[in-house]
């Protein structure tokens, strides 16, 4: 141990007391492993939105029908590209063309910030209509707007953190970090921002369509 | 399943993951898009309380695809699909558990429904 902490670390090439390909499956594993209790912390939210829409199912079909479905299925072709964009950054970290990473990466992030953009436009319309919380109309659908604004929150933090993540990867990839024997921080950027679409694929239907 | 050789196609293949050729990674994405339109035009279609059960159904579907392809679940050992299941399994366990024990419970309103002649007490506490 303090071997490793007298010597400072350049990167996982130097990270000495494993091999590259190991140190690659253990980050994956690792990655994987957060995925699925990142699949739980939502699981509940889910699960809540069920027990919720079984009480109160002809609130929960009024209160979908407030919500601009137009915009939510634009979203969510945002997202889906943007996983697209992600995965071929991970095709290009595999081949060490950082260039590629650098540009791919940074559309991934644009993607994000679209979606967040179309979001606040989205909650903003909520709020000018008195359904926030706290506001005058919100009583009228409180149980699905609650679960709306708890759900798309939490999903909203994960872009914002997926984006902070993604600019990291980014600023490795200028600084032509990348190889096709080291591209780890590209797959666990990109398998992050994969499992924020997953879960926008599961809310756009559920608030959007069928309430 | 999880295979971890590498296919012969690859011939520009790295030594760490599995490459997917770009024309796949394309293909994906129409048809995710392709299935966000179904998505919504189904929605539209009345079949009552099954619209919610095709919805999750084709929202599994895209799920299924993205991990597939866009996250190389599909050429990854089976430690990881270990991984991905268990979380799965816990859902549909507390999932299953609610549908099954909802219809068993009265409406939850009579719990906490305000007595008629203490309405106008509590209405302050909004």
């Amino acid at each position: 141990m303090s071997h490793a902490s007298a010597q400072p670390l350049k990167g996982p090439p130097h990270i000495h007391h494993m091999d590259s390909v190991t140190a690659y499956h253990a980050a994956k594993l690792g990655m994987w492993l957060f995925l699925a209790t990142e699949i739980l912390l939502f699981a509940v939210l889910f699960t809540a939105f069920a027990i919720y829409r079984w009480y109160n199912l002809e609130e929960f079909h009024a209160g979908s029908h407030h919500l601009n479905w137009i915009l939510g299925m634009t979203n969510t072709a945002v997202l889906l590209f943007s996983s697209f964009t992600a995965a071929l950054a991970v095709d290009a970290g595999q081949k060490g063309n950082n260039k590629a990473v650098v540009k791919l990466v940074g559309v991934t992030i644009a993607c994000g910030a679209i979606f967040l953009i179309i979001k606040y436009f989205e909650y903003s319309s909520k709020y000018h209509h008195g359904y926030f919380p706290g506001q005058a109309n919100y009583l009228e659908f409180k149980n699905f707007l609650g679960l709306y604004y708890c759900m798309t929150g939490l999903h909203a933090l994960h872009v914002i953190i997926g984006m902070g993540l993604l600019t990291w990867v980014l600023l490795k990839a200028k600084k032509d970090r990348f190889s096709h024997d080291y591209y780890t921080p590209v797959e666990i950027g990109a398998l992050y921002w994969h499992l924020v679409d997953l879960i926008w694929i599961y809310l756009f239907p559920l608030l959007y369509l069928v309430g | 399943m999880a295979h971890n050789s590498h296919s012969s196609h690859a011939a520009d293949h790295s030594e760490l993951g599995h490459i997917i050729p770009f024309a796949v990674y394309r293909n994906v994405l129409i048809i995710l898009l392709i299935l966000t339109i179904i998505t919504v035009a189904v929605s539209r279609v009345d079949f009552g309380v099954l619209n919610i059960v095709v919805a999750m159904a084709i929202a599994s579907v895209k799920a299924g695809i993205v991990a597939a392809y866009f996250m190389h679940l599909k050429y990854e050992n089976p430690i990881i699909w270990i991984y991905v299941l268990f979380p799965i399994i816990l859902l549909f366990l507390m999932m299953g558990g609610i549908f099954v024990d909802n219809p068993t419970r009265r409406d939850p309103k009579i719990y906490y429904e305000v007595p008629a002649a203490t309405e106008n007490q509590s209405a302050t506490n909004h």
